[in-house]
């Protein structure tokens, strides 16, 4: 695990908080964002680098070293931009292990069916609602 | 022919008027209201407002049955996931993306996506024509590996009064067509050319250069 090297497409929130605790854990980590302001979100702790760009242009990712990475996280507001980024990570620089984030659940498929594993916030958010929804119903029911 | 453009703007409306004047059935989806109105009022198309990267957009307009898909939105990302939507999710045949950045011309065509990058396409035609400027219109084809040029014979070019056998051109390389007096003639061997002519070459990269000097003399 401490070997990883890590490249985080977007900065944002999410972008920011994975790419902190990632480099916390010893991981080598790249975070890639368009907008210079963005990576005020990363940690004092936080090791890796930082790589300003378009992460649609080739030439951002390659900066980036792409090609060296064990495994790319596209977590840009944008869902066709994450597509995009983790099909070039795939194809153009052979990365073993590729994820993005979706938030539109109907694009969910079309991402599984080419190869890149999806993590969608309002599928996670619903699957916890109805979690604590169970746990309070299961409570009521044994009282 | 049924087809689908997604993306907005002039090249997009052109697009259309060119499809629809060859009788084919058009969809537009466009995200911009107002000129989705316009369209709808100067198009016989349908017309859809919405991002073509929505599978229920792309579903309304009529992806599933229609023959080709072009995206030619600003946005290459956009482009990309409108294409492999239309050919995942809807089996449509051809997708044809509009690509922005050279650079990612290469990763569209390594995911099955026909691209055109209009961004190419213009900088070879100003290269070339930089250099000369009889060269009136120069297309890449197959993917850069082979150069078209339509070119005026001057008056003072070596060419001009020869045979193509004479001419020795290079190996890889063809004069298709010639063009004189607004007809057209595949030329042969014994095909004489003459000042004032046009004509329609056929290069490589590499021996273009030698291929355009023969014609003009001048190196470029």
């Amino acid at each position: 695990m401490k070997d990883l090297y890590v490249v985080i497409v977007g900065c944002g929130r999410l972008g920011s908080q994975l790419a902190n605790a990632l480099s916390r854990l010893g991981m080598g980590v790249v975070a890639i964002d368009s907008s210079d302001s963005a990576f005020s979100g990363l940690s004092r702790a936080y090791s890796g680098f930082r790589v300003e760009g378009d992460a649609t242009e080739p030439a951002v990712l390659r900066a980036a070293k792409m090609d060296k990475a064990d495994l790319v996280i596209a977590t840009t507001r944008d869902d066709n931009v994450n597509l995009m980024v983790a099909q070039t990570a795939r194809t153009l620089f052979s990365v073993p292990r590729v994820m993005a984030r979706v938030f539109d659940p109907k694009r969910e498929r079309m991402y599984r069916a080419l190869g890149i594993e999806p993590v969608c916030p309002t599928v996670l958010a619903v699957e916890a609602f109805m979690n604590i929804i169970r746990n309070q119903e299961d409570k009521a029911d044994a009282s | 022919m049924k087809t689908i453009i997604t993306g907005g703007g002039k090249a997009v409306y052109f697009l259309c008027r060119a499809f629809l004047s060859k009788g084919w059935e058009v969809a537009v989806v466009n995200p911009d209201q107002e000129e989705c109105e316009q369209m709808a009022r100067k198009l016989r198309a349908l017309v859809i407002k919405g991002d073509g990267s929505d599978p229920a957009i792309l579903e309304d307009a009529g992806a599933r049955g229609a023959d080709a898909v072009v995206a030619a939105t600003p946005d290459d990302a956009t482009n990309l996931a409108v294409c492999q939507l239309a050919k995942i999710e809807f089996d449509v045949p051809r997708a044809l993306a509009m690509v922005g950045d050279p650079d990612n011309e290469e990763i569209f065509r390594m995911l099955g996506i026909t691209v055109f990058c209009a961004t190419s396409v213009m900088a070879s035609m100003i290269e070339q024509r930089a250099a000369l400027e009889e060269i009136t219109n120069l297309m890449p084809l197959a993917e850069g590996k082979v150069n078209i040029t339509e070119m005026a014979l001057s008056p003072d070019s070596p060419a001009v009064g020869r045979t193509l056998r004479d001419l020795a051109l290079p190996p890889n390389s063809l004069i298709a067509v010639v063009m004189r007096d607004g007809k057209a003639i595949v030329p042969r061997g014994d095909t004489c050319l003459q000042a004032s002519d046009r004509v329609i070459l056929i290069t490589l990269p590499d021996n273009h250069g030698p291929v355009i000097k023969i014609m003009t003399g001048e190196s470029r």
